[in-house]
């Protein structure tokens, strides 16, 4: 009996691996929808639930509904709420798939990437084991392309996220940098038999739309002046980050000198009471303001860039070293101390010191911020990428047609 | 039925020269809910939602199912679920109402009557769309009604069904995303520059048609001119 496949306890104890997401299967309704909602609302930005299945490794989204604007106030909380389950019991009852997959945004020239991104994507996550975030761009759309994209973050840094422990150490073990916060999963459309039917019998007879010749308008001005706009406050906001971290900085180098004059002060009168044959003083003291440990600035509000971020590694780097140089000097100082205090037949001390604020380890600013911008500031220079491409398209049509 | 005079059926005169702009949302959804009916049901029946235009048209933007009950000579639609669901829409848009309903199946069924009534008790002249999603003439037909009210002379007859221009339109945003609301399903949705393709393939399509036709325009005229010079030398 035991040899005929595994019992049912078995089968309940071994959890299956959840297969990868690999596509986000939206239908033609659910697009028609956000891009309504969103572009009834530009330029203020709106949100709505998706509903759907979670099949394997398709997550299909079959429909959604917007929620309404919620203004700042505590007894409007639980009307949302009741909004929520109130549009959920009437939709299943006319059968629509009563399953939440996650939530769709409307963005402004490409700057989604916030912390109540993370945040929001972190509460959904406890509910609901794949949720995606669907962003929809009406300033893109105008330009003449469907600006619609399926976003997920990632688990490595969901776990990050989790710990708060966003220290340069942890990042270079998981090898983590900015481009690895949130995935992009390509999406596909599907439409039912009878909609594609209707379609293509109600099509209108004109083969070029009005919105085809406006993609062939040589001026894109406007939207690349905007989008650089967003980049520059983008740039500033990274320099400010920047200056928060250099103050930091040096704080704390200034705290570690101090730290190390007062140990050596220390180390110094102990010898000459060693000398004349006194106890030896402590050699750490928590109540010496010098050791008081200095607060780092607090995190999540803007964004760097790479090269940026790589600067600031190798300011980590440089520290971390000095720190492990420090506990070196510490633990030789120590162990030439045993020795003498053998030959003299004293205990020797400990080689450990977890008092000592030499080992007292430096919390590190988290770098969520400076991923963030980078994130962000390449979704512009893609942006920018686009629109210059078509510019040369279109100069190049030019050109032909001229030449023709 | 020997009264005095004559009287003649009247048609009170279209003041409704209403016609009605549908958005493709409203479709999408009427098929959506068609396709997700209970398997009893034989078609569907829901609220439409939109806006009167300050010269009359009634612009269709939204709807949404009702759950109903029809046999042979009564029809139940649920009308708390009908008021929740306004409600819950209003909440997001306030500015959408009532405009009408409609239902599923080709043409005006008697029950529609009585529903229709129902909705003219929501909203002032409601009109009446019907979506045939059964093709019945090989065609999709998308209907709309309103209800006009025959009277002779003065006694109210009956009311009919009056059919009205229906006008299918598109924001620009969803005319860009309709190469990816055609087909049954799309792979990718397309990025910038393979939308630019797109758009420069159809002006290059465009382009040479007019030039055939020019050309033929041209060639036509030529063979006009000779049969005029043929006669005038005559």
């Amino acid at each position: 009996m035991a040899t005929q496949g595994r019992s049912f306890l078995q089968v309940a104890a071994t959890e299956e691996a959840a297969p990868l997401l690999r596509v986000v299967q939206i239908e033609g309704l659910v697009i028609l929808k956000i891009i309504k909602h969103c572009q009834e609302f530009s330029p203020a930005l709106v949100t709505g639930q998706l509903l759907g299945l979670d099949v394997g490794s398709v997550l299909e989204v079959t429909n959604c509904f917007p929620f309404p604007i919620r203004e700042e106030d505590e007894e409007i909380e639980a009307e949302g709420a009741n909004y929520q389950l109130e549009m959920m019991r009437c939709l299943r009852e006319v059968n629509v798939d009563n399953n939440t997959v996650g939530w769709y945004q409307s963005t402004l020239f490409g700057s989604f990437q916030t912390v109540e991104l993370i945040e929001t994507f972190m509460n959904y996550q406890e509910n609901i084991r794949r949720c995606v975030c669907i962003v929809y761009d009406p300033s893109r759309s105008n330009q003449g392309v469907l600006a619609l994209k399926a976003l997920k973050l990632a688990d490595s840094f969901m776990d990050l996220y989790k710990n708060n422990n966003f220290t340069g150490e942890k990042l270079r073990e998981k090898n983590l940098s900015w481009v690895d916060i949130f995935e992009e999963i390509p999406i596909k459309v599907s439409n039912s038999a009878l909609i594609s039917a209707f379609m293509t019998e109600l099509e209108t007879d004109t083969p070029v739309k009005q919105c085809g010749y406006d993609r062939l308008q040589l001026s894109t001005n406007p939207f690349l002046e905007r989008n650089m706009e967003f980049l520059i406050e983008c740039m500033d906001d990274l320099s400010m980050e920047q200056q928060k971290f250099q103050f930091y900085y040096r704080n704390l180098s200034r705290q570690q000198a101090q730290q190390q004059a007062w140990l050596q002060k220390r180390r110094t009168e102990n010898m000459s009471r060693k000398a004349a044959g006194e106890e030896p003083l402590p050699e750490e003291d928590p109540s010496n303001p010098v050791f008081k440990p200095i607060p780092e600035p607090s995190r999540l509000d803007s964004f760097l860039i790479t090269n940026q971020i790589s600067n600031y590694c190798n300011q980590i780097n440089g520290n971390l070293s000095r720190q492990q140089a420090q506990q070196q000097a510490w633990l030789q100082k120590r162990r030439t101390e045993n020795m003498s205090r053998k030959a003299a037949g004293e205990e020797p001390l400990p080689e450990e010191d977890p008092s000592n604020p030499v080992f007292k380890p430096i919390p590190e600013p988290s770098r969520l911020d400076s991923f963030l911008i980078t994130n962000q500031i390449s979704n512009y220079c893609n942006q920018i990428n686009g629109v210059a491409g078509q510019s040369f398209s279109r100069l190049y049509l030019m050109k032909a047609l001229h030449e023709d | 039925m020997a009264s005095s005079g004559q009287t003649v059926l009247q048609f009170s005169s279209s003041s409704t020269s209403v016609s009605a702009r549908v958005h493709p949302l409203v479709i999408f959804n009427i098929c959506d809910f068609y396709v997700r009916r209970a398997d009893q049901a034989e078609r569907v029946i829901g609220t439409l939602l939109g806006s009167v235009l300050p010269d009359g048209t009634v612009d269709i933007r939204n709807s949404y199912a009702v759950p109903h009950n029809e046999s042979s000579d009564q029809v139940a639609l649920d009308i708390d679920y009908h008021h929740n669901m306004l409600l819950s829409h209003q909440k997001v848009n306030p500015k959408e109402v009532i405009v009408g309903w409609f239902s599923t199946g080709f043409g005006v069924t008697g029950g529609s009557a009585l529903i229709h009534e129902f909705y003219a008790r929501e909203v002032s002249n409601p009109v009446h769309l019907t979506v045939d999603t059964g093709f019945k003439n090989g065609e999709a037909a998308i209907k709309g009604f309103v209800s006009i009210n025959l009277s002779l002379g003065d006694q109210q007859l009956a009311a009919q069904f009056q059919e009205i221009p229906l006008d299918l339109r598109m924001v620009e945003a969803e005319r860009v995303g309709f190469d990816v609301l055609k087909p049954t399903t799309v792979d990718k949705i397309p990025n910038d520059l393979e939308g630019m393709e797109a758009s420069m393939e159809r002006l290059l399509a465009l382009i040479d048609d007019v030039y055939k036709y020019v050309d033929d325009v041209v060639g036509v005229l030529l063979q006009i001119m000779t049969s005029a010079n043929f006669y005038q030398t005559l």
